[in-house]
């Protein structure tokens, strides 16, 4: 599953992504394999969504989320 | 003033950079460019311990050296061009201490070009309270560089700081971080050994950034793309392979020098915040009044001081005028150069209450929030959530708004926000609107509580807005993207503003105005007055010697003579004549030539139009008056066919004309100085042109 098929306060842990160009962004605000994610909340539009990531907050468009797959 | 040793500063977004800049230098800084990009560059001067001078460069903030914007790519530029002069002596990379292992990965990097590196541990006190323990000693025994605990904010560890710069090693002496030579062994080692580079990471960052960067040949450039072919080389991977390197030599290295707890105190209280501010509901109430209250200060405490300003600049001409003697070039200084003054001096209330404004709600971490929640609205149109404050701004001011814009990172956005920011009904065309719409709308309630004339006015504000979102939606289909739209985007935790930095905020955006868009709305206003001052060939004698003759100077008082004098100089000024030139253009669209010359003037500034109508019609008594003005245009009568010249299709064309074109010296300039080329204030000259006029004709025909 992916991480934009998440609801807010549900939790997951990074495997692989499958956009090359996004991952090197992700990895590099710490969104890594391997790293635990929480969605914290969506926006009031229901897109983008916040998550909290490496001790602190990030958020993408759920088309960004949803390159994130999750073990 | 002459620096003994440059110090650059580089750090994640959000790490409270601009602070410790502004808490090293002062006031003692200057906004430049970098040379061939249109980034700023902000340096300043510093005062060390040992006696010497720093001068501090404040690089922009970025998460890696690898650029995802062109503020970002100038960071590896400043840091890695060996050829330039102003490459800086040391580094000092800010940490936030609160994250350290993302703000980690950027020191890794620049640790591995192999420059003289100092750690700054900002937000020390927030890490304590958050339950964080750092063995800084270990810390710093591990990189092998120096490690200063700092907070920018309370002003804590800056002398240390200081006097770490002081005695900073000229030599790298930090240990290596990952073994860069196993990302791309063969490329590394024959771009080293062809360019003569002692340094792998750098041969690496060549390998990725050789077609962006400035400093190398374009032979040099073009080896490079072979010999990444021949290794076959893929820059993305490669990057990936890095950051992962890196994360785990993070994590290694935190493993024993860091404890976090689990849940950080401060991420609950933001989460508690964001419940309300990001609310379905409660976020947008809470928005909007933030915005109307944005509004109503820039509107309500500018103009006090506006005034002032204004009233000054009279007294200061009018003094003038009583002093020097009369002639060319007293009006020339007088009317020419300080009159254009006062028109750059009376924009910078409005531009440091704006920039107030932005400061704080960038500081506390809510601008970062105002995007989230309209980033999908807004994205629609090719705008970007940091649209918003820009767009609202313009209902002021749009100078300082499209100043504003520096917060949208993406590229497009930005361009298509300063393009329709200027159609948003500034505070510049309300005379205009109360004038015309007092002329032509009948003062009476509809619908029993409805003004017609306020509706009508209401009606021209929503008109602007409207148009705005369309324009920019027609932007969105021309204009091509230059790099991929990414939200990815950190939401910081809620913070209270530093004062200072708003107060520097202010000062920094008010100067940067005045200095650079001011030169340019000087010169409009002096090439204006001239065309309203001198006529061709011996038109101006004429008129003052027709007025000497008896019938004139017996039957009117010296007030109304010079009245009527300064009328007709108008109509045979070259603005005047190009009034006459102009009017087989604009009559389709209702507007004679006095018209035309309004339109001439009001070039310079909207708010003009309203002067100069006084000046046409030469009304009696106190030209301020609105009232005056209005009545005189009121009973002017069409020569041709004896009916009100400004009649409800006029009137509206003529405000519809006001609502498109672009008609404000500032802004040009000001657009010229953001985008740092002549072709976009051109395009959003000529697009607003053709609106004004394209609608103005609508407006007159469907209303005659």
């Amino acid at each position: 599953m992916t991480l934009s098929e998440l609801e807010p306060g549900e939790f997951g842990i990074v495997k692989e992504f499958t956009d090359l160009e996004m991952s090197v962004k992700l990895m590099e605000m710490g969104c890594l394999p391997g790293e635990p994610v929480t969605v914290s909340r969506r926006a009031p539009l229901g897109d983008p969504i916040a998550i909290q990531v490496s001790g602190y907050q990030l958020s993408l468009r759920k088309f960004e989320a949803s390159t994130i797959i999750l073990q | 003033m002459k620096a003994d040793i440059r110090v650059a500063l580089v750090g994640n977004p959000n790490t409270g950079k601009s602070t410790l800049f502004n808490t090293l230098t002062g006031l003692n800084q200057k906004i430049g460019n970098f040379p061939g990009v249109t980034v700023d560059k902000k340096t300043g001067y510093s005062q060390l311990p040992d006696g010497r001078t720093a001068e501090i460069i404040d690089l922009p903030g970025t998460y890696s050296l690898y650029p995802k914007s062109k503020d970002e790519s100038i960071v590896f530029s400043v840091l890695a061009d060996k050829s330039n002069p102003h490459r800086p002596d040391l580094v000092v990379v800010i940490i936030d201490a609160t994250n350290l292992k993302r703000n980690l990965l950027l020191y890794t990097q620049v640790a591995d070009l192999k420059i003289p590196v100092i750690v700054a541990l900002n937000m020390m006190d927030m890490s304590k309270k958050a339950g964080i323990t750092i063995d800084i000693d270990l810390f710093a025994k591990k990189l092998g560089v120096p490690v200063v605990p700092i907070s920018a904010r309370k002003v804590e560890g800056i002398d240390k700081l200081k006097s770490v710069i002081s005695f900073a090693n000229k030599i790298a002496l930090q240990e290596p971080s990952i073994d860069v030579n196993a990302i791309a062994p063969q490329l590394i080692n024959q771009i080293s050994e062809e360019l003569k580079l002692d340094n792998p990471y750098y041969a690496l960052q060549l390998a990725h950034q050789h077609e962006t960067i400035k400093f190398i040949s374009p032979a040099e450039s073009d080896r490079i793309e072979e010999l990444e072919k021949e290794f076959s080389f893929h820059s993305q991977k490669a990057q990936a392979t890095e950051t992962i390197a890196r994360y785990n030599f993070i994590n290694d290295l935190l493993y024993d020098t860091v404890k976090v707890p689990e849940t950080a105190k401060d991420e609950t209280l933001s989460n508690k915040i964001d419940k309300v501010l990001t609310h379905k509901v409660f976020g947008f109430i809470i928005f909007l009044a933030v915005l109307l209250f944005m509004f109503q200060s820039i509107f309500s405490w500018s103009a006090y001081p506006m005034e002032l300003i204004a009233d000054l600049f009279v007294w200061v001409q009018n003094s003038l005028h009583h002093i020097l003697p009369a002639g060319p070039l007293t009006g020339l200084l007088v009317d020419g150069v300080i009159g254009g003054l006062s028109g750059v001096m009376v924009f910078i209330p409005q531009i440091a209450i704006l920039f107030a404004f932005i400061s704080i709600l960038e500081d506390t971490g809510y601008m970062s929030r105002v995007t989230f929640m309209m980033d999908k609205l807004m994205r629609k149109v090719g705008l970007n959530g940091k649209s918003v404050v820009p767009l609202i701004g313009g209902f002021a001011c749009a100078v300082p708004s499209i100043m504003s814009t520096r917060t949208i990172e993406n590229w497009k956005s930005r361009m298509i926000t300063i393009m329709v920011t200027p159609l948003v009904t500034c505070s510049a065309r309300l005379p205009i609107y109360v004038l015309l719409i007092g002329l032509v709308v009948p003062n009476r309630n509809v619908w029993w509580l409805f003004n017609l004339q306020g509706l009508a006015l209401t009606g021209m504000y929503i008109f602007s807005l409207i148009s705005a979102i369309i324009v920019a939606f027609v932007f969105k289909l021309i204009l091509k993207s230059r790099e991929r739209g990414y939200f990815i985007m950190e939401l910081p935790v809620y913070r209270m503003p530093r004062w200072n930095n708003v107060a520097y905020s202010m000062y920094d955006r008010a100067k940067t105005f005045v200095f650079q868009a001011g030169k340019v709305i000087i010169a409009v206003s002096v090439i204006l007055w001239v065309l309203a001052s001198y006529g061709p060939g011996d038109r101006f004698a004429k008129i003052e010697q027709k007025y000497k003759q008896p019938q004139y100077s017996k039957q009117l008082s010296p007030d109304e003579l010079s009245k009527a004098i300064g009328s007709e100089k108008l109509e045979n000024s070259y603005a005047g004549v190009l009034g006459h030139v102009i009017e087989p253009v604009i009559k389709p669209l209702g507007f004679d030539w006095k018209i035309g010359i309004a339109l001439i003037t009001s070039f310079a500034a909207r708010e003009v139009f309203v002067g100069t109508m006084a000046t046409i019609y030469s009304v009696d008594g106190n030209a301020e008056k609105i009232e005056s003005v209005q009545k005189k245009m009121g009973s002017a009568k069409n020569p041709e066919t004896g009916q009100p010249v400004f009649s409800l299709a006029v009137a509206f064309s003529l405000m519809i004309f006001y609502a498109f074109a672009m008609q404000c010296a500032s802004t040009v300039a000001v657009v010229y100085r953001e985008t740092k080329n002549w072709r976009w204030p051109a395009v959003q000259f000529a697009y607003m042109t053709v609106l004004a006029y394209a609608a103005s004709f609508v407006a007159y025909h469907l209303l005659k």
